[in-house]
């Protein structure tokens, strides 16, 4: 039997501690061990997108990363990013465009939508629908076609960039 | 029967505010998803849950000899390993057939085989584990004899003299055959001038973002069995585990959380699903199992898999006249349950050449086993197909004659004048939109213009196409689609409407939510209909011991069936509440009118507020007369009982960007006319329409699931298996034709599959548009990039 | 699709790696990104005893110019690389590459050194450390040697690195005036693997090719160079009657494999199209390095 590793992060702003066994995954450690069930398994090999989490600030897959890996870092679901208010203006969007459906998808595109818009640049051009497709590449959604999250994701883009232009 | 017309919204008496059908208005749910909070079944944890994991057939077909567990059950964490012989006893087999489908034979299927294997990927053995890793682990430790059997992979191949046999008591692998002849197409082909086409339709599956999940909690002291199941369908799976497990049906609970899409994938029965609630009887304990991605595409249903040779003959003028087909399916070793794998190909058959006027027509329908996943229906059931060969032959008939493709068309649509109409393959339609579609896409899409820069482009080098397809679609089905051949699945839905003692309403309906909002268009129906705020309203769906039975959400049938029971509901309750505050307020019902939460006198004052009238009902019904009831709880039950179907219609159109060189196909922009009746919400049809435009595109272009010789899938990954991404996806442009149907008074009919019913076939048409200068023409879907080079003559 | 179980241990210096793998009695893997390694392990394709995680190790980060050349450490992330002023500079076939390699949250963990060392053959950065001639530098309990890219991919997933051995960094020599390069690709969807990729790179001597360097990736069981078609161009003024010739020349240099998506017909084609159109546009005088 391979014994147990602690494990010391920090997740949603708060510090957590846990055995785990080496093999499980940083998606399951977060589903299982802390109940963030929004961090959603669609394929476990780092192709669909839906388990996308922030370590350290950047969109990574908790499928494809170890819980033993993370310590000592900072994850954030989207648990957190909601609770903080981090995503309040891409969720607002989402929910007028209805740029979702079954919402499986959505947190791993929240949190990928969340970190290209940090991208975009103050007072700069808003970014392309092109653009935003491509930030989109690594996440599947199987229902909306996906031009309602372009159109949701660039409504907000467009008002950042307003906001700072105005600034 | 109430009927109504004119472009009023169906559903109010109330002028003014308080209107919410035809309002494009976010859904109240899809704020929980956003923050997270959805509750899928995977998330759902009970107190001493277990987790299944399946040992799975790595051989399309074999025999099966002795299976060793000994040391799978000794290893840490393992409470059970399973077997066929384990269920045998405790599950009574089914069998995927229907009696309207006469001649449909199918193996009986049983949870774990016994005997052979017909598909690789086919669960055989099943671990019951402290978790999933564990189970897993003692997966690896299992030893199975399988003597290997030759496999049926081809479609031709099968249907050979000296093919290999699924069924060994079978004379053959053909699971149905029907024909459907309507006049004498001898004649006409005689008669008259053809095309000709010979269409490959690709394999696909529905790659639902969640994969298949249920946890099965079987409690023996009361013996009780509530599954938590990501399904469209709970009554269905209520019914099927009550009769299949011999338990009482008021005992057995079906709960559908969150659902993460489902495309028809998740109403079928798997084995799996009779496993775990096997497992969970025998063990008397929770038992989840959720497909990993994996098992997702060697065990979801497949769909599609046709060849179809079909000629049409025409006139000089471009007057159709008739058609012919020749429809061979393949679908897996045995016919699914409880639909069967009999309807995609029975509704090609009936839908080729549907919005034609056509005199003669015969159709031949051939549904042959191979040893693959099974294969039943998955959004748009037949669609697709019958679409784009009706559409290709239209097209080429058009290049024949030198017609335009929207010209040869108009000439032949079945026109205003001939509703109803029914089709020589027997459907029978109320009143379609066709020839307004059709000229709506026209202007939509500046079609002159896109001819001019296609043919300036052409100059260039640059090969544009462009293509259209029309539509017809089966919506808000009757018992005629599978009450009528012994199915336990039901046509019709119940809602019960509750005026809470606060004055809210709370309703609970039979339909299902998996993200397409028939929970925000029942809310705005029973907020119209009663005269509330739609804030309101609560709609509670998906749980078998809590809402009324009903048929669920499938065939397009929730807006159309649920959306009717849910006003007829809400007209109840406002009938109820008018009646208890006519006698308080000493008036007559009549002259009341219930707007913005109040009743009020017909001129709109308000005389009291909802929350009055509740208020009094539950704590002061002493104030009541005594003939006076104070429920306020209120049930309708709806079924359709005009036409058997609902038939919507609409047109596609796409625009296309073939590279020659290296046979990609860049699908520049996508046009949708369509006309799904009466409107409740535009906002989520509009979003129903792309979803499914793209879930088309991708069987255009992508999606494919392909075999190897021995029966192998090829490409069981969701990096092999290639869906719709954001990059290849265009902008979609939908506009709508509303034509309600008077079977009922709200006048809505089905929006869920329209988007994929035709975007294939406009895409295939596109393609070939621009092909056709190069002399090169495809014939399969998808439309590769290797099949592209081919019909080229690159390689 | 749970991995099987394994040990865990994170190592703080190359040598402690080199330790743990030595001492460890069955099977150990590097583990660095694990954007590669972890599926192979979620799939039980892959079911080593102990992972030994060279993630933290900060030796092997960092990207500079020293002695010549572009040093990228093995831990360098794609996203890294994306971005890096350092490599737009010297090396931008690897900024354009990097583009290419999957998606935005697998480059956000996916490193140089763990791509090179896997040696898909369909991967990008492969094919491109071939065309600009690098040299792979391993790590091993002897010390550190460097191993011509050309010598280093050896076979499907082999490699030049020994049991034990780390990639410890690349060195991408500096390129000479005149020098041009671009990375590009078919790919059937945004981030797939490609149908073909070709890394090509050329050092200009007045209007002709004084060498040509064509690496293409998914084409073989490693990346492979394509002597003949770099014969073509040799001497030769960029233009389209020696385009041409490079293009009929590649079909002497590529002998892919049937697959049942693509023919080893259609997959030659594809990469004479885009060894066209990369050559094309190199003609153009984009992405040029001379500045270097």
């Amino acid at each position: 039997m391979i014994a147990p590793q602690p494990v010391a992060l920090t997740v949603n702003g708060a510090k957590v501690r846990r055995f785990v066994e080496p093999r499980l995954s940083l998606a399951d450690f977060l589903r299982q061990d802390l109940g963030l069930t929004a961090v959603h398994l669609g394929c476990e090999i780092g192709a669909c997108g839906a388990c996308i989490v922030n370590l350290d600030g950047r969109p990574v897959h908790a499928c494809l990363m170890l819980a033993v890996q993370a310590d000592g870092m900072h994850v954030e679901t989207v648990e957190g990013l909601s609770d903080s208010g981090a995503i309040a203006a891409l969720q607002a969007a989402f929910h007028a465009r209805n740029a979702l459906q079954c919402g499986f998808c959505t947190p791993g595109i929240l949190v990928v939508a969340l970190a290209f818009l940090k991208d975009c640049r103050a007072g700069g051009a808003v970014p392309s629908r092109g653009a935003i497709r491509d930030a989109l590449s690594g996440n599947y959604c199987r229902c909306t076609g996906y031009e309602a999250i372009v159109d949701a994701i660039q409504g907000v883009a467009e008002a950042a960039c307003a906001a700072e232009a105005a600034a | 029967m109430r009927r109504r017309g004119g472009g009023v919204s169906a559903a109010t008496d109330s002028p003014g505010r308080g209107r919410y059908i035809g309002r494009g208005l976010p859904r109240p749910g899809a704020k929980r998803l956003l923050a997270g909070r959805g509750r899928y079944t995977d998330d759902v944890v009970l107190p001493r849950m277990l987790h299944a994991a399946f040992l799975r057939s790595p051989y399309a077909h074999a025999r099966l000899g002795a299976i060793e567990t000994a040391e799978a059950a000794a290893m840490p964490g393992v409470h059970a390993v399973l077997t066929g012989a384990d269920f045998a006893r405790i599950c009574a087999p089914w069998t995927g057939t229907l009696s309207h489908f006469k001649g449909l034979r199918s193996a009986p299927q049983r949870p774990l085989p016994t005997d052979r294997v017909v598909w690789a990927g086919q669960p055989v053995v099943m671990v019951v584990a402290e978790s999933r890793a564990e189970a897993e682990d003692a997966l690896e430790v299992i030893g199975i004899d399988f003597e290997e059997l030759e496999p049926v992979v081809d479609l031709d191949a099968a249907r050979a003299a000296d093919a290999p046999r699924i069924d060994a008591d079978a004379p053959d692998n053909v699971l149905f055959r029907t024909r459907i002849e309507a006049g004498s197409t001898a004649e006409a082909f005689a008669e008259a001038r053809s095309v000709a086409v010979d269409l490959r339709f690709g394999r696909h599956t529905a790659v639902t973002m969640e994969p298949r999940a249920l946890v099965a909690d079987y409690d023996p002291a009361e013996e009780r069995l509530t599954v938590h199941q990501s399904t469209q369908t709970p009554y269905q799976f209520q019914d099927i585990y009550a009769r299949h497990f011999g338990l009482s049906e008021a005992r057995v609970r079906v709960i559908a959380p969150d659902v993460g899409g489902s495309f028809g994938m998740k109403l079928h029965l798997y084995h799996e699903d009779m496993a775990v609630v096997g497992a969970s009887l025998l063990l008397k304990r929770p038992v989840k199992f959720t497909a990993d991605r994996m098992e997702a595409f060697a065990s979801d249903i497949h769909a599609r898999d046709h060849r179809v040779r079909a000629r049409l003959a025409f006139a000089e003028d471009g007057r159709m006249r008739a058609i012919e087909v020749d429809d061979v399916t393949g679908v897996g070793p045995f016919s699914a349950y409880p639909r069967t794998s009999a309807v995609e190909g029975n509704q090609v058959v009936r839908l080729i050449g549907a919005p034609y006027r056509l005199s003669d027509y015969r159709a031949d329908l051939t549904v042959v086993a191979q040893n693959k996943v099974q294969m039943s229906q998955y959004r748009a059931v037949g669609h697709p197909i019958a679409c784009a060969v009706t559409e290709r032959l239209v097209d080429l008939a058009a290049r024949e004659l030198g017609l335009d493709p929207f010209e040869i068309r108009r000439r032949n649509y079945v026109t205003d004048t001939m509703y109803p109409h029914r089709t020589p393959s027997g459907y029978t339609f109320e009143r379609l939109s066709l020839a307004t579609c059709l000229d709506r896409l026209h202007a939509l899409m500046d079609y002159p213009a896109l001819r001019a820069e296609q043919a300036a482009l052409r100059e260039t080098g640059i090969h544009r196409g462009i293509g259209i397809a029309t539509y017809v679609e089966i919506t808000n089905p009757t018992p005629a689609f599978y009450g009528v051949g012994g199915a336990h699945i039901s046509a019709q839905d119940g809602c019960v409407l509750k005026l809470t003692p606060a004055g809210d309403v709370a309703c609970a309906i039979s339909i299902t939510e998996q993200g397409q909002g028939s929970e925000a268009i029942v809310g705005q129906i029973v907020a119209e209909g009663v005269g509330l705020d739609r804030d309101r309203v609560r709609v509670l769906t998906g749980d078998t011991e809590t809402t009324p039975s009903g048929g669920a959400t499938w065939a397009c049938r929730g807006a159309g069936i649920g959306g009717e029971t849910a006003l007829q509901a809400a007209r109840k309750l406002r009938a109820r509440i008018l009646e208890i505050a006519a006698a308080i307020l000493q008036a007559e019902a009549s002259a009341l009118d219930i707007r913005d939460g109040a009743v009020t006198d017909a001129d709109g004052s308000p005389r009291m507020t909802l929350t009055e009238v509740a208020n009094l009902a539950y704590y002061r019904s002493d104030l009541l007369p005594p003939d006076v009831s104070p429920a306020l709880t209120v049930a309708h039950h709806f079924a359709p009982r005009g036409y058997p179907f609902a038939f919507t219609n609409g047109i596609h159109g796409s625009l296309v960007e073939v590279d020659p060189e290296t046979g990609l196909v860049r699908i520049l922009k996508h046009w949708v006319v369509e006309d799904c009746g009466r409107i409740i919400n535009p906002l989520l049809v509009d979003e129903q329409i792309r979803g499914g435009v793209v879930q088309g595109l991708g069987a255009a272009f992508f999606e494919e699931c392909r075999y190897g010789e021995t029966g192998q899938l090829l490409n069981g990954s969701m990096t092999d298996y290639l869906v719709p991404m954001a990059c290849e996806m265009p902008d979609i442009v939908i506009r709508h034709v509303e034509t309600p149907t008077q079977d009922t008074e709200l006048g809505a009919k089905g929006c869920g599959e329209a988007g994929t019913a035709a975007s294939s076939a406009a895409a295939l048409n596109a393609v070939n548009d621009a092909l056709l200068p190069l002399g090169a023409a495809v014939s399969q879907l998808p439309m590769t990039p290797e099949r592209i080079l081919r019909a080229l003559g690159v390689v | 699709m749970k991995a099987r179980a394994f040990d865990y241990r994170r190592v703080a210096s190359v040598a402690e790696a080199l330790d743990a793998y030595a001492g460890c009695p069955g099977e150990a893997r590097y583990l660095a990104g694990g954007q590669s390694l972890l599926p192979a392990l979620n799939l039980r394709l892959d079911a080593p005893d102990l992972l030994i995680d060279i993630g933290r190790i900060d030796a092997l980060r960092g990207i500079a110019v020293e002695g010549g050349a572009l040093r990228i450490g093995a831990l360098t992330r794609h996203a890294e690389t994306l971005a890096s002023d350092l490599i737009a500079t010297h090396a931008p076939m690897l900024t354009e590459a990097a583009a290419y390699m999957a998606h935005p949250a697998i480059r956000n963990l996916g490193t140089m050194g763990g791509s090179l060392a896997l040696a898909d053959p369909a991967s990008e950065l492969p094919a491109c450390m071939r065309a600009l001639g690098a040299y792979i530098e391993i790590t091993g309990p002897a010390g550190i040697r460097s191993v011509a890219a050309d010598a280093f991919f050896r076979d499907l997933f082999e490699t030049a690195i020994a049991p034990g051995e780390i990639l410890s960094a690349v060195r991408v020599p500096l390129g000479r005036p005149n020098t041009r390069m671009r990375f590009d690709e078919i790919a059937r969807r945004r981030g797939d693997y490609a149908m073909v990729g070709l890394a090509a790179h050329l050092v200009l001597a007045g209007d002709a090719v004084e060498t040509a360097r064509l690496a293409f990736c998914s084409v073989g069981p490693t990346p492979v160079r394509a002597p003949a078609a770099e014969a073509a161009l040799a001497g030769r003024p960029l233009e389209p009657e020696s385009i041409a010739a490079a293009k009929a020349a590649l079909a002497g240099d590529l002998d892919p494999d049937d697959d049942d998506t693509l023919s080893a017909a259609a997959r030659k084609h594809l990469a004479g199209v885009l060894l066209g159109r990369v050559l094309s546009g190199l003609g153009d005088g984009r992405l040029t390095a001379e500045a270097a």
